[in-house]
């Protein structure tokens, strides 16, 4: 009998026979992203007018497939269409009357419409063949041989997403393409669990979830335990507001995600493991769950797998909204079925964890980057980054920039390579104010500290965090006390309310902002919060209490002055804090169209048609509403 | 004669529950750690009904052979689970980052205004209940509603009439 490896091979092979047959020898192979955010933006509408048109005019050689999402949000849906020898056109923003156009120019007269095209960067490979996209190259090549004409992509590296976009999620053949589940055989049968170790602890990586903890001494820990049940965990609990690379890598590659965790559970000792997922997210459930069911079906994972003696099986649990499962110990308890609180450490759950056994807790992200360490080699990817930090970080760039999406930087690239160069700067041509990383247990950088390089150590000293990789841009529209409050009013009502410190203590923060917000600010406010999130930083119990004042403190340090205009003026600065405004209407620009009055819901704008209106202040509620309606600019908003 | 009693309020509990979800009790428990479901099973439970009721909790209970008080604990722990019923329709708003960047404030506050409930809470003719999402994960497209399965991207408070408009929406009636 062959040894596990060649069994693999083979079914590579086979995989590829069918494909070849099914889908990749035909003159045109045409991909549709198909993650939640493209069907959100009308995707399914997209292929499913493709599909009738292949039908209608009959083709044979024509495919169509769906693939994950690329991460270019704000230009979804994307189609791609490959044919060979030919750079592969990247259609974005698709319509069924837009598709159909580029059906009947790219796909019936072989014409491709440059007009609907992504917009082109430097062209790196214009003679591109199925051949070259498949073969054994280092698996972080692939995506830029398909999207790397395109600016937006080309100043990225593509590890942890490495085949999101590339290949179809649901359907394992095309994993075993791009050489998966090679990682798993080759630890399965070339490595002992301290090789395995080594190489991750070589490779310099670190969790991926914000914490940054060295996730090669993290197995270390559990492989020293001597215990016959261990766990191991992937923790998919997305629940920073303004993060979706977790969903985006499990909607987009699937056994990428079972793969790292095959080869964590054999690394430690481990025969069961769960994925905790929210159940927010109903499309990455369904595609973890058809991905795990294939895996099982080719006895990738169950009794023996591979043909190995090793046992490994994978369970989904859902989470049911609760921010503070993503902190370790009270995720552990809510596997467990239990209220979601945390305990605190040690022991860490590398010693004690599920039902008190050993268990390992890593990030999705973390485990998408294992098949690259043992593939491609700890000295390569180590090669990547900085001193402390290595490898890639995705991060979900969204707020007021021009390129909304996922991007995946090497670490070290600067916070204005990745706002301006990927971002394409700020929209509508506003100004920039800051830049919030880490969600609500992260900060807000101002603009000096733009040229802060992205890895772990760096992030913290600036006063903020990578987290799990939320980056919201924010322009000179948004107050920056009201963004503190935001965050806070977010932790306060996550805290679990174990800790008096989280518990009582964000609630007296937040009412402080919500009077300052609100007008009724007083001196020493500021000196109160700075002491308030002093004290819940150094006592709360867990990782969400411990960060929940870093907004409030990050803004204080770098926007001082705005906090001071709301309590010493009683002004916002941005204009966005309600109870701080007035309108009123500039009588020389007014020319009584009486817009503003039709909108006004109270209503107290008085005027007769073509004279100048007023805005009775006593009675107006500031919704600001006749501000948006004025054509003239003749209300102010002060 | 105990058995019997017991027997009586499983029987009881069974019916109240729809037949896969009791089902699905019956498999966890055969299970290692058959509590750590208990968690999934108020999912099913929540998805049949759309939300949890007291008696439906109280027959997970003695169907899980868990404590009344501990799978209430458990339910009012998470966010996910509701206790009262939704609206037909129901509209989600996401308050994540993004969307709150991009003035998903200002479209709640008009929803609220609109349809004369707070979140959380269903409008007196049982059409439309509000609720906050954390993050959907389309921070792209924010601000982002969703309306029962659909997604709105971009919504602007000016628009709400009309795309409530085609769940059955109608204004005049809604301000009284």
């Amino acid at each position: 009998m062959s040894n596990p490896m060649e069994q693999l091979l083979e079914r590579r092979e086979n995989a590829e026979k069918r494909l070849r047959r099914e889908k990749f020898n035909a003159k045109v192979r045409i991909t549709v992203g198909s993650a939640t955010c493209e069907n959100a933006a009308g995707a399914p509408d997209v292929f499913k007018k493709i599909e009738e048109l292949i039908r209608k005019h009959g083709l044979k050689d024509v495919t169509l497939s769906r693939v994950g999402c690329t991460g270019r949000c704000d230009m979804e849906p994307v189609v791609t269409v490959f044919s060979q020898r030919t750079t592969p056109v990247k259609y974005i923003a698709m319509t069924p009357d837009k598709v159909e156009k580029v059906f009947d120019s790219h796909v019936l007269k072989a014409i491709p419409l440059k007009a609907l095209a992504m917009p082109v960067g430097v062209v790196q490979d214009t003679d591109f063949t199925e051949e070259k996209l498949w073969a054994d190259a280092r698996l972080t090549d692939r995506f830029s041989s398909v999207f790397g004409d395109v600016h937006f992509f080309g100043k990225q590296m593509r590890m942890t997403l490495r085949n999101c976009g590339v290949i179809d999620p649901e359907d394992m053949d095309e994993y075993l393409m791009v050489r998966g589940y090679q990682a798993a055989v080759k630890v399965l049968t070339e490595m002992t669990p301290n090789d395995v170790v080594n190489t991750v602890i070589k490779s310099g990586l670190r969790g991926r979830g914000g914490g940054g903890f060295s996730t090669g001494v993290k197995w270390n820990f559990a492989l020293a335990q001597k215990n016959e049940e261990k766990y191991i965990v992937c923790n998919a609990d997305e629940g920073d507001p303004g993060a979706f690379m977790d969903r985006s890598t499990i909607e987009g590659d699937p056994h990428t995600v079972i793969e790292g965790m095959i080869i964590g559970g054999y690394a430690i000792g481990a025969r069961v493991g769960y994925v905790y997922i929210r159940a927010e997210y109903p499309l990455a459930i369904k595609r973890l769950e058809l991905a795990i069911a294939a895996a099982r079906q080719a006895g990738f994972l169950g009794t023996g797998i591979f043909g190995t003696n090793w046992d490994f099986d994978i369970e989904i649990r859902l989470g049911a909204g609760a921010f503070v499962c993503g902190e370790e110990t009270a995720l552990i308890r809510s596997i467990e079925g239990e209220r979601g609180m945390p305990r605190p450490r040690p022991p860490y759950p590398a010693a004690s964890g599920l039902w008190g056994k050993p268990t390992v807790i890593n990030n999705v992200e973390t485990f998408a980057n294992i098949p690259v360490v043992i593939l491609d080699g700890p000295e390569w990817f180590s090669s990547i980054g900085t001193a402390k930090s290595k490898g890639t970080k995705v991060f979900a760039l969204a707020g007021k920039v021009c390129n909304t999406g996922l991007v995946e930087v090497p670490m070290g690239t600067t916070l204005r390579d990745v706002v301006y160069g990927v971002g394409g700067g700020i929209r509508d041509g506003k100004k920039f104010k800051a830049v919030q990383t880490g969600g609500p247990a992260g900060g807000c950088l101002p603009e000096s500290y733009l040229d802060t390089p992205v890895d772990y150590e760096s992030l913290t000293a600036a006063g903020s965090m990578m987290g799990s990789g939320g980056m919201i841009v924010i322009d000179e529209d948004s107050c920056m006390v009201d963004v503190a409050r935001f965050f806070l009013d977010f932790t306060q009502d996550e805290s679990c309310g174990k800790c008096t410190p989280c518990r009582e203590g964000t609630k007296r923060m937040l009412e402080i902002l919500q009077r300052i917000t609100s007008g009724r600010g007083v001196e020493g406010d500021i000196e109160k919060l700075l002491r308030l999130g002093d004290t819940i930083k150094r006592t709360s119990l867990c990782g969400l209490g411990q960060a929940s004042p870093n907004p409030v403190i990050s803004t204080i340090k770098h926007f001082r002055d705005e906090y001071e205009a709301h309590i010493r003026e009683k002004r916002c600065p941005a204009g966005v804090c309600a109870g701080l405004l007035t309108f009123s209407i500039i009588a020389e620009k007014c020319i009584g169209c009486g817009a503003c009055k039709r909108k006004c819901p109270v209503p107290c704008i008085a005027g007769k048609p073509k004279e100048v209106h007023e805005i009775d202040q006593a009675r107006c509620i500031k919704c600001g509403q006749c501000f948006e309606a004025c054509k003239f600019d003749a209300v102010k908003r002060s | 004669m105990k058995n019997e009693l017991l027997q009586k309020e499983i029987d009881k509990a069974m019916a109240l529950l729809p037949e896969p979800v009791v089902r699905y009790i019956q498999d966890c428990a055969k299970k290692k750690n058959p509590n750590s479901h208990l968690i999934s099973v108020l999912h099913k439970v929540q998805e049949h009904f759309g939300f949890l009721a007291r008696e439906h909790m109280d027959a997970v209970s003695v169907l899980m052979q868990i404590p009344a008080a501990k799978v209430t604990g458990v339910a009012s722990f998470y966010h996910f689970f509701n206790f009262t019923p939704r609206g037909k329709h129901r509209v989600s708003l996401c308050m994540g980052t993004a969307c709150f960047v991009k003035g998903a404030g200002k479209v709640l506050d008009k929803l609220q205004d609109l349809l004369g409930i707070k979140v959380g809470e269903t409008s007196a003719d049982g059409l439309f209940s509000i609720d906050v999402a954390r993050c959907v994960g389309a921070c792209a497209l924010a601000p982002v509603m969703i309306v029962d399965e659909k997604v709105y991207a971009g919504v602007k408070p000016d628009q709400l009439v009309k795309i409530l408009g085609e769940y059955g929406f109608n204004p005049k009636k809604a301000k009284k």
